[in-house]
């Protein structure tokens, strides 16, 4: 049995190809400004790398930003639902889950049978999203994926006065003018964007294991601020890129979707 | 007895000099990097339009975000204590002011002197503030100051779904991109920006009459917006954007009237 998850993000789209509860093959592309084009898009690519068609694939989750617009899915499930399954299979252990995207952050506990036992999102404040990072990086000029590196060599980070990303901008570039170094405002932007999740995930009452998933999860600045915030290791997910959990737990609903379809 | 009120907010710098509740003369410049400086511009150039030096001004209030910075101030009022007394004195029937500047929002409520009752305050979200609206000036291509005048033409005004300013700044561009009418888009970004700030003005339990001030309450757009969210009628003054420089201004006369 062959099944895929399609997660259609606002800043990147994910697709993986599970088969027997192995990953056959995934991939992550940009967004376009389209959803239907961008699943379409990062499925072909998958669909090449496990050298299989879109017929081979006997049942089809979406889950994202844009997962009512995926022409070819069976099935559109919440983001939440995804991340908690597919962290589930890749951390039996977990409880908690923070999920970052590009436009929003979520945090969840489930219970030990991986059912949802709360949850919060924040989607209205682009402070403690991947925007926030996004438009960070941007002003000092940093690539994304650098973000994490460059405040592992901070001296003094700084304090940002201001939660809000417009003030928060203000903010560093008059630390720019003031001649501060690169690594110590990076470090400042981690940390900002650190407390703003933490206060979300102490919202729903943090359980052990707790991880993280999403594109921020591979921001080692960021991760380890939000140890220290929270009190609490937060274990690495090895097996996959976390920005695929929410494509993998996609795949695997739909394989639970499969199994009960042929069970009765 | 000659009196001044310097205003130095984040964007703008104000100046008045007023002799027995006349306004000799004002200014308004944008402001710089240095309180100090800006305010020191600014008061020069009211003193010159009134021919007169900054000895014969027998008290100057300071007040706005760089309040605490002005050289040649005697003393120095909060802004909300400020636009509270410049309003009553503006429109005397007034009660509850909105003033958006150019970083923040507030909400007043006053009594009948001018004195503050209540208020509500916003500087942590730049969503309903005036930097919302120059932001979005910005991205759209067009002017600040044109926006009022642009919005005229709206016909059927956009509904944002977004209110952060982040995620509202990229909506508008996918709308521009949808081929929107800008006017519409103008349209819908005022009545935004207006709904902040009446749930703002809901919270302090309004009464009549309102007014606002500030930069904002210039453009007209914004301000029939204002009066849609509001249900009510808002009251024009004169100098809304020199609001909080007329209310320190009045507050000097205070100061000396009660040292004489």
């Amino acid at each position: 049995m062959i099944t895929a998850g399609c997660d259609v993000g606002s800043l990147t789209s994910k697709a993986v190809i599970m088969k027997d509860n192995r990953i056959l093959a995934q991939d992550v592309i940009r967004s376009r400004t389209k959803p239907a084009e961008s699943a379409v898009a990062v499925m072909d690519y998958a669909l090449q790398k496990a050298g299989i068609i879109l017929a081979d694939i006997n049942f089809c989750v979406g889950t994202g930003y844009g997962k009512d617009r995926i022409p070819f899915v069976q099935q559109a499930v919440s983001e939440i639902s995804c991340h908690a399954r597919g962290a589930r299979w890749l951390l039996p252990t977990v409880k908690t889950v923070i999920d970052i995207g590009g436009q929003d952050c979520k945090a969840m506990r489930i219970d030990k049978d991986g059912k949802i036992v709360k949850f919060i999102t924040n989607d209205k404040c682009a402070s403690g999203t991947g925007r926030f990072l996004e438009v960070m990086a941007r002003l000092i000029n940093v690539s994304l994926d650098d973000l994490g590196e460059l405040s592992a060599q901070a001296k003094a980070p700084i304090t940002m006065a201001n939660a809000c990303t417009v003030w928060a901008q203000a903010d560093v570039i008059q630390h720019l003018n003031d001649g501060v170094a690169a690594e110590d405002i990076g470090a400042g932007i981690n940390n900002a964007m650190a407390s703003r999740m933490a206060v979300l995930a102490n919202n729903i009452g943090l359980e052990r294991d707790l991880c993280m998933t999403g594109g921020v999860a591979k921001n080692a600045g960021v991760v380890s601020a939000l140890e220290k915030l929270l009190g609490m290791t937060i274990k690495r997910i090895k097996k996959v890129d976390p920005q695929l959990v929410g494509a993998v737990g996609a795949a695997l609903i739909a394989g639970d979707k499969m199994e009960r379809r042929t069970a009765s | 007895m000659i009196v001044a009120g310097c205003d130095v907010g984040s964007l703008t710098a104000k100046a008045v000099i007023m002799e027995e509740g006349n306004i000799l003369a004002w200014e308004i410049l944008r402001a710089g990097t240095k309180p100090a400086l800006s305010a020191q511009e600014v008061m020069d150039k009211a003193l010159q339009t009134a021919s007169l030096s900054i000895d014969q001004i027998a008290w100057c209030v300071g007040t706005g975000y760089g309040r605490k910075q002005i050289p040649f101030a005697n003393g120095e009022e909060s802004e909300i204590a400020c636009h509270g007394r410049g309003a009553v004195w503006a429109a005397p029937s007034v009660r509850t002011i909105v003033d958006i500047g150019g970083q923040d929002a507030k909400a007043i409520k006053v009594d009948a002197r001018g004195n503050v009752i209540r208020y509500l305050y916003n500087d942590k979200c730049a969503s309903g503030t005036g930097r919302f609206l120059e932001i979005m000036a910005d991205a759209l291509g067009i002017a600040l100051d044109d926006m009022g005048e642009l919005a005229r033409n709206a016909k059927d005004p956009v509904t944002l779904s977004n209110q952060c300013v982040v995620f509202a700044e990229t909506e508008i561009i996918s709308l521009v991109n949808e081929g929107r009418n800008i006017a519409d888009i103008i349209a819908g970004l005022n009545r935004a920006l207006a709904n902040r700030a009446a749930s703002m003005v809901g919270s302090i339990i309004a009464e009549a009459e309102v007014a606002m001030t500030g930069g904002v309450a210039k453009n007209a757009g914004m301000f029939h917006a204002l009066e849609t969210a509001l249900g009510v009628t808002v009251r024009k003054i004169d100098h809304p954007q020199l609001n909080g420089a007329i209310g320190a201004a009045l507050f000097a006369r205070d100061a000396t009237a009660a040292r004489s």
